[in-house]
């Protein structure tokens, strides 16, 4: 009884394992499949071409996109680090009048969801002259209000005698920040990281308002606006376009796996 | 100044800006926007409650609000569902217990555009993965996005699929916290794999539940690149989602105004159906 036990679970666990990887298997196989192919359930192609990769990366600017989605990425990652960690010092640590007021509008402005200030967010971006600019997609997500309550809660923990002592050094409050308190908040700073990378990577709801510039998508954006608009073509020639998204995410995955599971989930827990 | 106040504003200065300029001003603007109408061409005119009527007269938006119902009400259970069963079977001692985990969780760090186009292959009525593995078994092909019957739950689907990882690993969490001592007791006194079960693991994990079904409410409701790649809201506007409306009035007919009205609709349905599923759940609790 107990032996059948376990072969059912490692039974359920293999089938719920497939049927969560299959899908990409098959994805990436059929990239590699001339169009002969693409009707069948096999994994490994009888002739692998790379056509399908050819004829996307001539038929929209995919490397182009790639460049934009690192870029803005990279930079709304940095900034949520760095000036998020400013403020969380400044907001868990420094006495100033107004900070209880600062403390309780970040609770308050995560409780709105987004769907209620996309509108009026991209009229702004509209009269700004934002539309097709780099701006467009990283400043409105300079600060980031989960990571400076995430940072906040975490500096609240340091030991205040840690703090005196540096400051009884003559110290300056953002070498305090960055010289003790970020060695300190590695953990923290791991998962506001690939929360951050992640949601700007996959983002592509307000990548489709505010840019229409073929050359200024990021990669969701270009990958649903060549697949929808028929640029495609063929099934091979869309997963393929798909698998310049994929790669990149899945090779980080592979290697930082514990972090990423972690991070999204403690991020989800906490925030 | 104290040194201290000086240091705090210059560091609090720049966020308190973009607080001012990126939050606080597009929440007001929204509520003015109720009652504009504009089309970011010629100048915003006055349009006192018309927006208002025309939402409550809206057959298109009604359907919206259905489908997200509709949608919520296959999405939700089944993510509870999936998750907790998933996560009790990884609680177990289990050789490869990290790969099994990284499996589950490998679709939730995809993009949601890349698993939309994925699965609009995988449910392609001549050429689809899905109706070709039911062939094996002798049931006919389902035309999965194409009938109206059929499109909205397999968007559900194929959300709880994407999900279930993220949520996995929450309720693994809280496995965690069940003293052992508890579980030691409730065996020493007998009781059942079910009784276990029903009345000590799924009590505990309550605290979990009440997250996955805040969180999945809150995702659910963002519903919009999966219909927008994989039916465009069709057939017959069955998986038209509240988000693809606002953003087609937004950018396909410049109605500023109007999308910016359903926007704020929507936040007031998520925000009711958060508060009733709070109470529900604390009646269940105190029963």
């Amino acid at each position: 009884m107990r032996t059948l036990g376990r072969v059912a679970l490692y039974l359920g666990l293999a089938l719920a394992a497939i049927t969560f990887i299959y899908p990409f298997l098959w994805m990436a196989s059929t990239t590699l499949k001339p169009p002969s192919e693409v009707g069948t359930l096999a994994l490994w192609p009888d002739h692998i071409t790379f056509d399908n990769y050819r004829t996307m990366w001539a038929r929209a600017p995919f490397g182009r996109a790639l460049f934009n989605s690192a870029l803005v990425a990279t930079t709304i990652t940095l900034a949520v680090l760095v000036f998020g960690s400013m403020t969380a010092y400044a907001m868990a640590r420094l006495h100033f009048r107004g900070r209880p007021w600062l403390n309780a509008v970040t609770m308050a402005v995560l409780l709105v969801p987004g769907q209620l200030t996309l509108i009026p967010l991209y009229t702004l971006i509209v009269q700004l002259g934002w539309i097709d600019t780099y701006a467009a997609l990283i400043v409105p997500f300079l600060f980031n209000a989960t990571a400076i309550l995430m940072l906040r809660q975490f500096f609240l923990q340091i030991p205040q005698s840690l703090l005196d002592s540096a400051r009884m050094d003559g110290m300056g409050e953002l070498r305090i920040l960055f010289t003790i308190f970020w060695p300190l908040s590695r953990p923290v700073l791991a998962i506001v990281a690939i929360v951050t990378f992640m949601g700007s990577w996959n983002e592509v709801l307000w990548p489709l308002l505010v840019v229409r510039e073929q050359h200024l998508m990021t990669l969701p954006q270009l990958l649903t606006v060549f697949v929808l608009g028929g640029g495609a073509g063929s099934i091979g020639v869309s997963l393929a376009s798909a698998m310049v998204l994929v790669v990149p995410i899945v090779v980080a995955y592979a290697f930082l796996q514990r972090y990423f599971i972690e991070s999204m989930a403690g991020a989800g827990i906490k925030g | 100044m104290r040194a201290e106040e000086r240091s705090g504003w210059l560091m609090a200065t720049p966020y308190t800006a973009f607080l001012a300029a990126f939050a606080l001003y597009p929440i007001a603007f929204a509520v003015v926007l109720v009652f504009l109408q504009w089309d970011l061409v010629t100048p915003p005119s006055f349009a006192g409650l018309d927006n208002m009527r025309l939402l409550a007269g809206d057959g298109r938006f009604w359907r919206a609000v259905a489908n997200m119902f509709v949608f919520l009400s296959i999405h939700i259970p089944l993510q509870i569902v999936t998750a907790l069963a998933l996560a009790l079977a990884l609680n177990r001692p289990l050789v490869l217990r990290a790969f099994w985990r990284a499996a589950f969780f490998l679709p939730v760090v995809i993009s949601g555009a890349v698993v939309a186009i994925l699965w609009s292959n995988l449910y392609a009525t001549d050429v689809g993965l899905i109706n070709r593995v039911l062939a094996r078994v002798g049931i006919a092909p389902v035309p999965w996005l194409t009938d109206p019957r059929t499109a909205l739950p397999a968007i559900a689907v194929m959300v709880t699929w994407k999900n279930v990882g993220f949520y996995v690993i929450i309720y693994l969490a809280g496995l965690q916290y069940i003293p052992r001592s508890c579980q030691e007791a409730i065996e020493i006194e007998g009781a059942t794999a079910w009784q276990r079960f029903r009345y000590l693991t799924l009590p505990s994990l309550l605290p979990q539940t009440i997250l996955v079904l805040t969180l999945s409410t809150i995702n659910g409701f963002q519903l919009f690149i999966e219909p927008y790649v994989m039916t465009g809201g069709g057939p017959l506007r069955r998986t038209y989602s509240l988000v693809l409306y606002l953003y087609t009035n937004a950018f396909s007919y410049q109605k500023m105004g109007y999308a910016a009205t359903i926007g704020v609709a929507l936040a007031l349905i998520i925000g009711a159906v958060i508060f009733i599923q709070r109470r529900v759940v604390g009646t269940a609790e105190a029963l």
